[in-house]
Order: C-alpha cells, then sequence, then structure tokens
C-alpha cells in the first residue's frame, strides 16, 4: 500500500493536504468495511486539532472523524450524504471538508506518507 | 519457576486458519476469534455477504455453537423439564426453538432442540454460554434416567444459507434434501464423509442448511471449500459475523445478551409461540404464570428509523418529550431493506405499531418509528 505524498497524516487515519482538504485514509475505511453514513460540521464551523468534528458509520461501527488541525470549514462533501460508499471506493479522493487552517505550524506535527505507512504496518501487525 | 499451562485466553475453530488465509477481519466474539466479514478483493464485505444469502447463498463457519446431547429412556422428560417449547411434539428428525430458563422465567440461554432418535436428543446452543449450559442442564436433569454430554468440540459446523442454499447442498450429498422441510434434520454422505447431520436450519432468516462434520483442520477445510466451489454457479460467498448479524436482525431473530438475557423473560421478549404453559412442569413455568398475571413492564419492539440516523446496541429510546423510555437492544443498517432498523425494549403503552419515538443519537433525539416484526420475511416458494 503507498500512500500519497501530497498530504499529511494522522494516528487516527485521517488525512489533510497543504490547501486544507480532509479525508480518511485508505486503511481506516478498510477497518470500517461498508460504509453508509457520514456526518459532517456546517460550513463555518470551527474544528479543533485532535477533537471529533464528525462521523463515519458502517454497517458494524460508529467512528469519530478528528481534527488534524484547527480550523473553520470552507466547505463539506455533501456527495457523501446520498454516496458515502465513495469512501470505500476512492478514500484518498472522497474528501470530507475544507478548512482553513488556523496556524499552519500545526501541520508539522503531523505524519509524512511514509511514516503513516510504518505506522499502520505496525498497527495491522498487532 | 514451574512452568504452567495456559489456558488459551481466545479459542479458535478447526477453519481459523482458512478464514485467515482468505483475509477475513478476524474479531473476538463471546471467547472466539471469529472473521467478521471477508475482504472486498474477493466479492465479500458485510453488505455483499448479506446480500449473497438473500438472493443465492452464504457459507458460514459456526463452529463456535455449542452441542449438548442427551439419550437415555427419560431423555424426553428431561429435555421437557429444561426446555420451555413442548418437545413430545417432535418427530424423530424435527427440530424445534426453545430456551433454558431460570426459575425465574428468564433466559440460560436460547436453542435448537433436534430430536435425533426414540430417545436422543441435541441442542444446539451459543458459544459464549457453553460451559454454563452445560452444567445447568446436567445439574438439572440428574433425576432423569438420561446421559448428557457436551459435544461442543466434536463439529465443526458449517451454515450454508440462502435460497440456493439447497442447491449447492444437493450437489455434495446423496441424501434426497427436497424431502427434508424447515427445521427437520436428514443424514446423509456429504464430501464422501458417512452419516452426516444436515438440519435444515439457521440464523438468517432464510432456507438453509447447518451440517456437522468431524473437526479436524484438515476434514474442515476440505468441506468449506467444496461448498465453496460448489456453490460458484450460485454465486456463493463465505460469510462472517457481521452478516451473520445484520440477516438474523432483519428476520429479527433474538440474540442472547441483546433482546433474550438472565434479566428478561419470556413474556417481555415476546417468545411467547414458542413457550407451552400447556404442556408438564418444566422450570421457569410458575414465574411465567405469575409474570403473566402481572403484566409486562417492558416490551420488545422493532424500530424503523425515521430520520437520518442509525440506532446502534445500548442507545436510549426516548418519548417525543425526551424522556427516556427505553433502550435498543440491536441496531443497524440493514442491508437488504435498506433501511435503519434496531429491536428495542419499550413500555407497553408505547409498543403500538406506529408509535412515533425517538433514538438518542450522540446527544441527539433521532424521530423512529415502532414497526411490525419480522422486518424481512422470506418469499414464500412459488
Amino acid at each position: 500500500m503507498s500512500y500519497p505524498t501530497d498530504r499529511k497524516y494522522t494516528k487516527e487515519h485521517e488525512w489533510i493536504t497543504a490547501d486544507g482538504t480532509i479525508g480518511i485514509t485508505i486503511y481506516a475505511q478498510d477497518s470500517l468495511g461498508d460504509i453508509v453514513f457520514v456526518e459532517l460540521p456546517k460550513v463555518g464551523a470551527e474544528i479543533t486539532a485532535g477533537k471529533p468534528f464528525g462521523t463515519v458509520e458502517s454497517v458494524k461501527a460508529v467512528s469519530d472523524l478528528n481534527a488534524p488541525v484547527s480550523g473553520t470549514v470552507t466547505a463539506i462533501n455533501d456527495a457523501l450524504a446520498t454516496a458515502p460508499e465513495q469512501v470505500n471506493k476512492d478514500a484518498h479522493a472522497a474528501w470530507m471538508v475544507k478548512i482553513k487552517v488556523k496556524d499552519p505550524a500545526e501541520m508539522n506535527a503531523l505524519l509524512s506518507a511514509a511514516d503513516y505507512e510504518k505506522f499502520v504496518s505496525e498497527e495491522a501487525g498487532h | 519457576m514451574s512452568v504452567l499451562e495456559a489456558t488459551p485466553l481466545v479459542r479458535k475453530t478447526a477453519l481459523n486458519a482458512v478464514h485467515r488465509q482468505m483475509g477475513a477481519k478476524m474479531v473476538e466474539f463471546n471467547g472466539w476469534e471469529m472473521p467478521v466479514e471477508y475482504p472486498a478483493a474477493i466479492g465479500c464485505g458485510i453488505v455483499a455477504e448479506h446480500m449473497a444469502v438473500r438472493t443465492g447463498v452464504g457459507i458460514f463457519d459456526v463452529s463456535h455453537m455449542g452441542d449438548i446431547r442427551l439419550a437415555g429412556r427419560e431423555a424426553l422428560a428431561a429435555v421437557q423439564h429444561i426446555s420451555m417449547n413442548d418437545a413430545s411434539r417432535l418427530a424423530i428428525g424435527q427440530a424445534q426453538y426453545s430456551a433454558l430458563l431460570y426459575p425465574q422465567g428468564t433466559f440460560v440461554d436460547d436453542v435448537i432442540v433436534h430430536r435425533l432418535g426414540e430417545d436422543e436428543y441435541l441442542l444446539v446452543i451459543n458459544a459464549g454460554t457453553r460451559e454454563k449450559d452445560f452444567n445447568w442442564v446436567r445439574d438439572n436433569t440428574r433425576q432423569f434416567d438420561c446421559k448428557v454430554e457436551h459435544l461442543s468440540d466434536d463439529f465443526t459446523q458449517i451454515a450454508i444459507q440462502g435460497p440456493r442454499a439447497v442447491d449447492v447442498l444437493q450437489k455434495l450429498t446423496d441424501a434426497d434434501l427436497s424431502a427434508v422441510k424447515f427445521y427437520w434434520v436428514t443424514r446423509g454422505t456429504v464430501c464422501g464423509l458417512k452419516n452426516i447431520l444436515m438440519g435444515r436450519t439457521g440464523y438468517t432468516a432464510e432456507d438453509g442448511f447447518e451440517i456437522y462434520i468431524p473437526p479436524d483442520e484438515t476434514t474442515s477445510a476440505r468441506v468449506w471449500f467444496a461448498i465453496l466451489e460448489a456453490g460458484k454457479e450460485f454465486g456463493a460467498v463465505p460469510c462472517g459475523l457481521g452478516a451473520r448479524n445484520t440477516l438474523r436482525l432483519e428476520g429479527a431473530l433474538s440474540l442472547y445478551g441483546h433482546e433474550i438475557s438472565d434479566t428478561i423473560n419470556v413474556w417481555e421478549a415476546k417468545l411467547d409461540r414458542f413457550c407451552k404453559m400447556e404442556k408438564p412442569d418444566f422450570i421457569g413455568r410458575a414465574a411465567l404464570e405469575k409474570a403473566k398475571a402481572e403484566g409486562v413492564k417492558k416490551t420488545l419492539v422493532g424500530l424503523e428509523m425515521v430520520d437520518r440516523g442509525i440506532a446502534r446496541d445500548g442507545y436510549k429510546v426516548l418519548d417525543d418529550a425526551g424522556q427516556e423510555i427505553g433502550y435498543v437492544t440491536s441496531g443497524s443498517p440493514a442491508p437488504f431493506l435498506k433501511k435503519n432498523i434496531a429491536l428495542a425494549y419499550v413500555p407497553p403503552a408505547q409498543s403500538a405499531v406506529g408509535t412515533t419515538v425517538k433514538v438518542e443519537i450522540r446527544g441527539q433525539g433521532v424521530k423512529a418509528q415502532v414497526v411490525s416484526t419480522p422486518f424481512y420475511k422470506r418469499p414464500k416458494k412459488s
């Protein structure tokens, strides 16, 4: 599995691009299984690094979406309300929200693609 | 320092290596490491597995289920004493859904009672309650001339479920399955193995069979792959516990620890039709008679979500004013019905079909409605 290098990752399995687009990783969608419900904040909402800002539900599980960094929501992916399975099909394209990042320095604390890949291979090995 | 032999905390079925080889996601369930779903790469995943069973056929490893055999001159009297359904109605080769009850009328477990011979019965019990059930049955049948054996580790149990299950198994056996009605059993050669027990039973609200084969890994794997191969033309897929749960929920079939438990009685669980008060005395009967006269305080209902949201196990049920009135025992998206459904306990006053309630989801009351159960009923064969 190779993860795109144009973005950063969290240990909670979210990704974020430099322009503030956020989604969940292919590893996350695979762990969840068939995704049936995505609950997102409204445009204008403030999200806080490390805190939940939404929910993803699969047939069997409920999972929080955690904010990789703090910011203000500028757009949400409405398509996921009617087609949440897009996340299973292409997790790295099916974004959840776009935010205006409050402090770009917070991005430095996140994982690179290589570090994330190492992290999930260790987690999967447990 | 002496080395003690450790008892493994998590048990594995004989098909464990097969599930891993097929890429299944494994989870711990009632002390067993079991497949929850197989990978999308082989056409699986909970939804695909669920749909295969509704429209074609799916194969489940259910070897974690337990088995207790009662045999002897007074086997019927023993079974009658410890179970709530009327086993005297069973012909040889017939099975019935039943339950073992505590004296309070609550559940030790639910079981399928099979009459295998003149004085021989097989109880198929839940994985998480194996030891408890066996001890209960043994301790409460001592007064009868009847041998009680724990056979849980003597079988690999495979469920073949779905409208095409009969076609798949028929390819592998010499027994005439068309002569076996729902909730009857037969014996025959399966994949060259002689005298294999096959029951037309299951936990999916669909037609299907459960077969009991020798528990060694080689035989188990050989039969598992033979069934999958025979089922190829019918779209057979391996299915995990995830689909098993959504399938049984659509059929509103009870799960021990959820809809039934040691604190819930037969009337509350609405299993009246499997409880025969007119048969000779059985454990729990007196308490049930009293409970019936007193009336129930909570009753099991089916809920369908009206507004967007998924009810999950343990979520609170609220009335229109936001007051807590009950709880969800099992809740999930229903892959075949394409609705979000749940089973829940509510007061009888709020149990009528059509009643509007709310389910508390992440602090919000989300509208739901009481609907009739089962949510799904398989179409009658034309």
